[in-house]
């Protein structure tokens, strides 16, 4: 590959990211600035959407051979970069009570968007492995930023070992597919594969580690034990992160990897995906209802989304790659909405996880506790919410393919899912209080409220308007 | 654009009510009781204008684009049966909202937008052409209900509450999966993905295909409806709502399911439809008497209300399935004149409820000489429910049986023993609250203006829709007598097809 050869504004994005997270190092060695690293951080996420919006949205080209920036690549892009800077307005306000050494963690978030931006474009192996790693180390630190709650060490310690040990499993799995097949290109791969009539046990085999690596980043069952902990004991803003743009990227490399390998020829694979499915709803919201701590509820409920998205996924198709994109775009917003809803309650001593928390919150903070209301019934699924359309995509890819027997484990883990989100619903409506003495006291920001109140429109727009969003998303997949 | 009038008016007035709540919450009473009488004035206006619909089954239809790239319109259209049902809402609902005046103090502005809401889901429902927005609707009455349960209900609302939203959304979603079935069937045989309900009526499919679809549609159905042995969440809802939501529960959100039953379980899958109708009217028959029998047994008025409407509503399942006019008109009657006397009785529950605070009929009883008035109404809607002749309820059950004899003699000397059965339950309420001693301690006023202006029309209502039910039959006899001759004509296909081979 010849530098000369790329054309240096289509690459900008990363090379944005990049340059923001290192002037925002330079600045802090000059002086700390939370303000300023905040307004460096979102202006340059802007920059990047705006980009993204204005030239790369009808532009299709390769980076030999390391990335493909294709319509879905570009769509997801922009849905990370969007997500990131609301993340980074909830963040503010977060930090601001709490950590002296704020600052850093914009470097860490910038370069974890990296990370994750990176993945979704990659079409090598070894780039797939290089954003993996920025967004996981990143990550590492981030999960344990507030390193005065044991918790949240516990949690970034936690994080490291297992998602090293991950890492371990896919690059092993990655060399196994690259000793059979010669090429660590997708579409080496698959041209490989397409010549071979079976597959080989070598490629089997590589396959399932790579499959249990990214398994353990998606938090699917039965490699989901770290999210219930990681999620609770990270920072609320890092568990919104880790729950959206992190899971998004790799969804977005599952769906493009197996897809270009046309993986689905081989029963094997389709099996696997199938149990794992199936596990990640029913375990996922069984375990749930079992929570009092709401993120935990979250990160189970998470576990059992990823398995509704892995339905979709494994419809393939147009129609599946329409749902996954409509789906995540859903999942960001309600999943962004809910952990703000969770940071904006917090106050300087904890977050706001017990589910006591939320007792009468709808006498208390009436607003809040409507969006926290919409966010939780998107989560499930209900009309008049984008979480709504986004079901309704997964479950018509999954009808579209006859997979019914996904279809039905997706309307069962639904409707016990309704269990959990109708109880923290029920506790917020439930008047009785006696915990006053315990209830939280969090300075409630502007910045945070506005940026709630930006997420709920938006996903009460996409749940009653979105045919703007699926006709952006098929222009975008053309 | 009276028909998104309907639904927008319901819509926004929630939405106003709310609001104003924050300042004033008489105003935001008056809103809502203004946005029902607007909407009821405006479908009497059409039920004037159109008594008897002879050539054309559609009175309005309006249909604008939605989601085009789903097949999703915004479809909406009325016919005779769902101009009475529309009607039936909207004259229910300005009860509600009457009836919680005094009832209602916490949240005023929170509750009437979820009562408007409920009902603007509830006129969706009725009115709605299309699939993706028919279950649209039906998610859209859920949770404004399990509100009206769970904030304004009483002792054990949260348990009632989360048992009607489970029950009521896992067999939604079952719907939902076929309707999704049923849209993709129809796109891979014509082309064209819809979920037009008039372009997915004739759509072919195999047997075997059809027979799940169909029970996917009916498993939402029957639940709502509810058929035993799904009718568990019914007394718990029914007990634990305020009155205004047992009201609307037993009036309005039951029919929903009957409504299904005839506007898509049948013409969908006419044939599906034709293999299951013996096994249905048996579960008919069973909820007729297991309803009949537990109502009977209860002590809580509220709950023994309740059981009487699974025992109606299994008159519906009965009559829908014998397949013929007679029977149909019954239904239709029976959906009407049983959310007109359930919820009158409901609202008599609840009138009792406010003065001693109580709902166990042991502690009542000797209340006709102390609220004479009430006693007299009482009396008028539960001879209503035992199905008295020149009350409403009298014809809707003696046309079901008259058209289920039929198609199954068996089973309607089974049903037939229910109306019996009635008798005794009906009475037992009279007997225990209205008859014998006073034993309560507290003080029982006669009923107060407000009350009368909510019963008197009720009453009006029923003893009307008794002796002159021909007006109502005369609005849905085109449409259901249309209904019958296209499946008449779809049952001698299938037979030819079948023969031929």
């Amino acid at each position: 590959m010849e530098v000369s050869k790329i054309n240096i504004i289509d690459v900008l994005p990363g090379i944005f990211l990049v340059t923001a997270s290192l002037i925002a190092m330079l600045s802090i060695a000059i002086k700390r600035n939370h303000k300023l690293i905040f307004g460096l951080t979102t202006i340059s996420l802007l920059g990047v959407f705006v980009y993204l919006l204005v030239y790369a949205s009808n532009h299709r080209f390769t980076v030999e051979p390391l990335f493909i920036i294709d319509g879905f690549g570009t769509f997801i892009t922009g849905l990370i970069v969007m997500s990131t800077l609301a993340i980074s307005l909830l963040s503010y306000a977060y930090f601001e009570q709490r950590e002296e050494r704020k600052e850093e963690y914009y470097i860490l978030l910038l370069l974890a968007t990296l990370g994750s931006a990176i993945l979704v474009i990659s079409k090598h192996f070894i780039s797939l492995f290089l954003g993996l790693e920025i967004l996981s180390i990143s990550l590492y630190s981030m999960v344990a930023y507030l390193r005065k709650r044991p918790r949240s060490d516990e949690a970034g310690i936690k994080y490291l070992i297992l998602a090293a040990f991950s890492s371990a499993f896919l690059l092993f799995g990655m060399a196994l597919v690259y000793s059979v097949s010669g090429s660590m290109n997708f579409s080496g791969i698959a041209d490989y594969l397409s010549s071979a009539n079976s597959l080989p046990l070598t490629m089997q085999a590589g396959f399932g580690l790579m499959i249990i690596g990214i398994g353990f980043k998606l938090g699917v069952v039965p490699f989901h034990m770290w999210t219930p902990d990681v999620y609770e004991g990270a920072p609320a803003p890092v568990t919104a992160f880790i729950a959206t743009v992190s899971k998004g990227g790799m969804v977005v490399l599952l769906v493009r990897f197996f897809t270009q390998i046309d993986g689905f020829r081989f029963p094997v694979i389709v099996l696997s995906f199938t149990i794992i499915a199936i596990a990640s709803m029913l375990i996922g919201n069984f375990l749930a209802i079992r929570q009092n701590n709401v993120k935990r509820i979250l990160a189970y409920s998470s576990i059992a989304h990823m398995g509704y998205v892995l339905v979709a996924f494994l419809a393939g198709g147009r129609l599946g790659v329409e749902a996954v994109s409509f789906y995540l775009v859903a999942y960001f917003l309600t999943n962004i909405g809910a952990f703000g809803v969770v940071s904006i309650l917090s106050d300087h001593d904890r977050d706001a996880e017990k589910i006591e928390d939320y007792q009468g919150l709808f006498w208390r903070h009436p607003k809040i506790a409507t969006v926290f209301t919409a966010m939780l019934l998107s989560l499930a699924g209900i009309p008049l919410t984008a979480g709504f359309v986004g079901k309704f995509y997964l479950v018509a890819s999954g009808v579209n393919t006859q997979l019914w027997l996904l279809v039905f484990v997706l309307a069962i883990g639904s409707v016990i899912g309704l269990f959990y989100y109708i109880k923290i619903i029920a506790t917020m409506f439930d008047k009785s209080v006696g915990t006053e003495t315990l209830a939280l006291r969090p300075r409630l920001y502007l910045i945070n409220l506005i940026t709630l109140f930006v997420l709920s429109i938006l996903m009460m727009f996409y749940g009653i308007y979105p045919q703007g969003l699926i006709e952006r998303i098929q222009d975008f997949l053309k | 654009m009276i028909l998104v009038a309907f639904i927008a008016v319901l819509m926004i007035g929630g939405v106003i009510a709310w609001i104003t709540s924050q300042w004033n919450s008489i105003l935001s009473r008056w809103i809502s009781l203004i946005a029902l009488i607007v909407n009821f004035v405006l479908a009497i206006f059409i039920w004037i204008q159109k008594p008897t619909i002879e050539s054309s089954n559609w009175i309005v239809q309006f249909s604008a684009q939605w989601i085009p790239s789903l097949g999703v319109s915004f479809s909406l259209a009325l016919d005779g049966l769902s101009l009475l049902m529309v009607l039936l809402t909207f004259f229910l609902g300005i009860f509600a909202v009457l009836i919680s005046w005094n009832e209602i103090q916490e949240r005023v502005g929170f509750f009437h937008f979820n009562l408007l809401w409920v009902l603007a889901g509830i006129t969706g429902v009725f009115i709605t052409m299309d699939l993706f927005l028919f279950y649209f609707f039906w998610e859209v009455m859920l949770i404004p209900m399990y509100f009206l349960i769970g904030i304004w209900g009483h002792e054990n609302r949260r348990y009632a509450a989360y048992k009607f939203f489970i029950f009521t959304q896992a067999s939604g979603l079952l719907m939902l999966l076929s309707i999704l079935g049923l849209y993709f069937i129809h796109g891979r045989v014509t082309g064209t993905f819809t979920f037009d309900y008039f372009q997915l009526l004739n759509t072919e499919m195999p047997a075997d295909v059809a027979r799940w679809l169909m029970l996917g549609f009916l498993a939402a159905f029957i639940v709502k409806l509810p058929v035993v042995p799904f009718h568990t969440w019914l007394p718990d809802a029914h007990s634990q709502a305020s009155t205004a939501g047992s009201l609307i529960l037993a009036g309005l959100l039951l029919k929903t399911g009957a409504y299904g039953l005839i506007r898509f379980v049948l013409p969908l899958f006419p044939t599906a439809a034709a293999e299951l109708a013996p096994w249905a009217m048996l579960f008919g028959v069973i909820g007729i008497l297991y309803g009949a029998s537990l109502a009977f047994a209860q002590t809580d008025l509220k709950r023994l209300v309740a059981y009487t409407s699974v025992s109606h509503m299994g008159f519906v399942i009965f009559g829908v399935f014998a397949f013929n006019e007679l029977a149909m008109q019954g239904v239709v009657m029976q959906m009407i004149t049983h959310g007109i006397s359930t919820g009158a009785l409901f609202v008599l529950a609840g009138t009792i409820y406010e003065r001693i605070h109580t709902r166990e009929i042991t502690s009542m009883g000797g209340f006709w000489n102390k609220a004479p008035f009430m006693g007299t109404i009482g009396l008028i809607f539960v001879l209503a429910s035992l199905g008295l002749p020149g009350l409403g309820n009298f014809v809707a059950e003696f046309l079901t049986l008259l058209g289920a004899w039929q198609a199954n003699q068996v089973l309607t000397i089974f049903a037939t023993i229910g109306v019996v059965a009635a008798t005794a339950y009906s009475l037992r309420i009279m007997q225990k609250v209205f008859l014998g001693n006073f034993s309560s301690d507290k003080i029982v006023p006669d009923l107060s203006l407000r009350e009368k202006i909510i019963m008197v029309p009720l009453v009006i209502a029923i003893v009307w829709l008794g002796l002159f039910p021909q007006s109502v039959m005369n609005t849905v006899k085109q449409m259901i007598s249309a209904q019958f001759n296209t499946e008449q004509i779809i049952s001698n296909d299938t037979e030819n097809e079948n023969g031929s081979k």
